[in-house]
C-alpha cells in the first residue's frame, strides 16, 4: 500500500490528461454509437411508421424482412460482391504494389495514375461507369463502331451480371487505396531479408508467398478491415449506376434500409433490416477479433 | 450643411422604404418542381403570394418527391418546420397530422367554402382527418394516359391505335421497324402506375376499388386481375429495349418516334409541349387506354406545420386562400399541365388532351389516387413487384398475381 503511494500512483490517475482528452470520445461512443444502435434494435420490435412508436409486435417486421424477395436479392447481391471484392481487391492490389516494387521507372506517375480514382466519390465513379456501360454510348458501342457488330457487353442491363457491373466500378476505385497500402507495407520489409533470400537463391515468388506477405500481416489486417467496411454499407454506388435495377436484380441491404424508412415511411422494417446488417458484421467480427486479440492474450 | 440634409432625407426615405416590407413576412415553401414547366408553375404561386404583401420564400428540393419528402419529414419532425410544404396528398403525410405537427385549417376552409368550391370532393376528403381540414389541394394529376407518337406508327406502316388491344396488335409492326413498341423507364413507380393503369382500364373502376380500396385479397387473386397481370405481361414484352431510366427521358423516346407509345401520367404532356408538338398531330393521347375513360385524382397539396409565430401564421392562411383562388388556379395549372380543383374555372387556353381530361372529370368518372388509398409502405412494396415483374421476363403472371395478392391481404 505505501509503495504505490510512495512509487506508482494509481493506475486511475495515470495518463490523466490523455483521459480527459478522450472523454468526449468515449461519450460519442457510448451515446452515439451504442445507444443508437441499442435503439435501433429496440424499436426493430415494433410498427413503427413514419414516426417511433412504442408498440411491440415481436418479431412480426423479421418475419416480414425474411419473406421479402427483394431482401434475398439484395443478400444474395452482397454475398457475390463481397466474395469477389475481397479477393480481387487483395489479389490486384498486392499484385500492382509488388509490381511498382520494383524499382521501375515512373514510378511516381503510375502510382498517382492507380491511385487517382480514389480521389473520386462513389456516385461520380457510379456515373462515370453508368456511361461506360451503356450498351448505346459505352464499351458496346465503341467496340460495335469498330466493327465488331455482334459484340455484347452491357452488365448493367442484364439481370444476371449486373451485380459484376458494379463490382468492377468499385474495383476501379478502389484497388488504388489497396495497392497504396501494400506498397506501404512492402517498403517496411528490411533490404537485407531480400538480399538473404537471393543469397539463399529463393525465386522471387517464393520469396514473397513465404517470407514476405506472412511479414505483413498487419497491413494485410488493416486492408481487410477497410474492404470489408467498405462491402456493408455499398449503397451510392449502386443508387448512381442502376439505382437498384434492372427490377430489383441489383438491390444492396443498405438500400432496403433507406427504401424502407424513408420511401415506404416504415421505420420498424427498416429498422429490422439494419439490425440484420449489424448481426451479419458482428458474425463476422467476432471470430476474428476472438482470434486475433484472444490468442495474444493467451499467449 | 447642404449635404448633411441630404443624407437625412435620404436616411429618412430609405427607412421608409424598409417600413413597408417590414411588416410582411418571409414564408418558406418547400417543394420538388424543379423541372422547366414546374418551376414556372411554381412561380405563378409565388406571384400571388407576393401580391398580398408577404414574400414567398423557395425551398425547391431536385429529385423528386421521393428524394424531397424524407428532407421535408425530417424538417418537420426535427423542429425547424418550414412555412408551408408540399405533399400528395392522402396519406403521405398522414402521420404528421396524426402527431400534431400540422396546422387545421378547418376555420379558414369554413370561412372560404372550400366544401363547395373544390371539386371532385374526394380532394378535400384526402385533406381531412376526424373531420378537420389540413391541406389545401392544389391540382388534380391523373395516372391513366397512354401517349403514342402518330410518326412512329406511320413509319411502321399502321393505323395509329384507338385502345390498348390495337396497340398490342401493333406492337410486331413496331418492331419489324425497329421502334420498341412501348416506353417505360427503370425507375420502380413507373412500372407500378403502369400496372394501376391497366388495371383500372381492363378490369374497370370497381374491382380497382375493392383491392386498392378494400384491399380484397380475393379478389386480388381471381379471373379479373389475372386478365390484368396477362396485358402487364403483353406490356412487359412490348417495353423490352427501352433502356431508360427516368419517365421524361422514356417520353422522349416517344416524342422522337423511337418508341411507339408510353403509359404515363399527364405530367408527360408538359414534355410533348417543350417540345412544340402538337395533340392530335404528332402525338395522341388515349385516356384510361382508350378502354375505360376514367382518371385518378390524385395531386398535390400543400400542408402547412404549426407555427408558434402569430405573424408566420397569418401568412399562411394568406398563401393557403390565395392558392385555391380562381385566376391563380388557372394560371398555376395550365403551366403545370394539371387540371384545376375548383370546377367553376373556365380554362379555354387548355390543348386537346387536357380538354378531354376536364370532360371526363366533368362526367365524374373519377377515382381516386393509389396514393389517397394506400400506405407508402404498400405502395413501396408493390412498387419492388412490379419493377423485378417488368425487368425479369423468367417470373411468369401467375406467380406475380399470387405475390400481389399477398401484398393487398397485408396491405394498410
Amino acid at each position: 500500500m505505501t509503495t504505490r503511494q510512495n512509487g506508482r500512483p494509481s493506475q486511475l490517475f495515470r495518463n490523466l490528461n490523455a483521459k480527459i482528452a478522450s472523454i468526449p470520445m468515449i461519450l460519442t461512443a457510448l451515446v452515439i454509437f451504442l445507444g443508437g444502435t441499442a435503439w435501433t434494435v429496440f424499436y426493430s420490435f415494433t410498427n413503427s411508421k413514419l414516426l417511433p412508436r412504442l408498440n411491440f409486435i415481436g418479431l412480426d417486421q423479421y418475419e416480414r424482412l425474411w419473406a421479402a424477395p427483394r431482401w434475398m436479392v439484395a443478400i444474395e447481391n452482397l454475398a457475390i460482391y463481397g466474395v469477389l471484392s475481397l479477393i480481387f481487391s487483395l489479389v490486384v492490389g498486392f499484385l500492382l504494389a509488388a509490381l511498382l516494387d520494383q524499382k521501375i521507372r515512373f514510378e511516381d506517375t503510375f502510382r498517382t495514375i492507380f491511385l487517382y480514382p480514389f480521389a473520386l466519390s462513389f456516385i461520380v465513379t457510379g456515373l462515370i461507369w453508368q456511361w461506360l456501360l451503356n450498351p448505346d454510348f459505352g464499351i458496346q458501342g465503341v467496340v460495335r463502331g469498330l466493327g465488331w457488330e455482334s459484340f455484347e457487353f452491357d452488365p448493367l442491363y442484364n439481370a444476371e451480371i449486373v451485380i459484376y457491373g458494379i463490382l468492377i466500378a468499385a474495383l476501379w476505385q478502389g484497388t488504388g487505396l489497396i495497392m497504396c497500402l501494400m506498397l506501404a507495407g512492402l517498403r517496411g520489409i528490411d533490404e537485407d531479408i531480400w538480399k538473404a533470400a537471393r543469397v539463399d537463391g529463393i525465386p522471387m515468388w517464393k520469396t514473397y508467398v513465404f517470407i514476405i506477405i506472412p511479414m505483413m500481416r498487419p497491413v494485410f489486417i488493416t486492408t481487410l478491415v477497410i474492404i470489408a467496411s467498405g462491402i456493408v454499407r455499398v449503397y451510392d454506388l449502386v443508387v448512381a449506376q442502376t439505382s437498384g435495377g434492372p427490377g430489383i436484380a441489383s438491390e444492396v441491404p443498405a438500400k432496403y434500409v433507406y427504401d424502407y424508412m424513408f420511401h415506404a415511411q416504415n421505420l420498424g422494417q427498416g429498422f429490422a433490416a439494419s439490425t440484420m446488417m449489424l448481426l451479419s458484421v458482428i458474425i463476422v467480427i467476432v471470430p476474428w477479433a476472438y482470434l486475433e486479440f484472444g490468442r495474444r492474450r493467451h499467449v | 450643411m447642404r449635404y448633411r440634409h441630404m443624407t437625412a432625407i435620404f436616411a429618412a426615405t430609405v427607412a421608409l422604404n424598409f417600413a413597408a416590407p417590414a411588416s410582411a413576412v418571409d414564408l418558406e415553401v418547400t417543394h420538388w418542381w424543379t423541372s422547366g414547366g414546374e418551376a414556372a408553375a411554381v412561380g405563378e404561386f409565388a406571384k400571388a403570394f407576393d401580391a398580398t404583401g408577404n414574400k414567398w420564400v423557395d425551398g425547391a428540393i431536385a429529385g423528386s418527391g421521393g428524394t424531397a419528402r424524407p428532407i421535408m419529414i425530417s424538417r418537420i419532425t426535427g423542429g425547424d418546420p418550414m412555412g408551408a410544404t408540399q405533399f400528395n396528398h392522402g396519406r403521405q403525410a398522414e402521420e404528421l397530422v396524426e402527431a400534431g405537427l400540422m396546422r387545421d385549417l378547418t376555420d379558414l376552409a369554413t370561412k372560404e367554402k372550400w366544401a363547395e368550391i373544390v371539386h371532385p370532393k374526394s380532394l378535400l376528403d384526402s385533406c381531412t382527418l376526424d373531420g378537420k381540414i389540413y391541406c389545401v389541394p392544389v391540382n388534380i394529376h391523373s395516372w391513366q394516359w397512354l401517349w403514342l407518337s402518330n410518326a412512329a406508327f406511320e413509319k411502321a406502316g399502321v393505323a395509329v391505335p384507338k385502345n390498348w388491344d390495337e396497340f398490342v396488335a401493333a406492337g410486331p409492326a413496331l418492331e419489324k421497324a425497329g421502334i420498341v413498341p412501348l416506353a417505360l423507364g427503370g425507375q420502380p413507380w413507373q412500372s407500378a402506375g403502369a400496372f394501376d393503369v391497366l388495371m383500372v382500364a381492363i378490369a374497370g373502376k370497381d374491382v380497382f376499388m375493392k383491392v386498392f380500396g378494400d384491399k380484397d385479397a380475393e379478389v386480388a387473386a381471381g379471373p379479373e386481375i389475372a386478365k390484368v397481370f396477362k396485358a402487364a405481361d403483353d406490356a412487359r414484352k412490348m417495353a423490352k429495349g427501352s433502356n431508360v431510366q427516368d419517365w421524361n427521358q422514356a417520353t422522349n423516346l416517344v416524342i422522337t418516334g423511337k418508341a411507339g407509345g408510353q403509359i404515363m401520367g399527364d405530367w408527360a404532356q408538359g414534355e410533348f409541349q417543350v417540345a412544340g408538338q402538337v395533340a392530335g398531330k404528332d402525338y395522341t393521347c388515349l385516356p384510361g387506354l382508350g378502354v375505360n375513360e376514367i382518371i385518378s385524382t390524385g395531386g398535390d397539396a400543400f400542408y402547412f406545420p404549426l407555427l408558434e409565430d402569430e405573424e408566420k401564421s397569418k401568412a399562411q392562411e394568406a398563401l393557403a386562400s390565395s392558392m385555391l383562388d380562381p385566376t391563380t388556379q388557372v394560371a398555376f395549372n395550365l403551366k403545370k399541365g394539371s387540371l384545376p380543383v375548383r370546377g367553376d374555372v373556365d380554362l379555354g387556353a387548355a390543348n386537346d388532351c387536357m380538354k378531354k381530361g376536364l370532360d371526363i372529370l366533368a362526367k365524374g368518372n373519377v377515382i381516386p389516387g393509389t396514393d389517397q388509398l394506400m400506405s407508402q409502405d404498400t405502395q413501396k412494396q408493390k412498387e419492388d413487384l412490379f419493377s423485378e415483374f417488368f425487368a425479369n421476363p423468367s417470373i411468369t403472371p401467375e406467380d406475380a398475381q399470387k405475390r400481389f395478392a399477398e401484398i393487398i391481404a397485408s396491405a394498410d
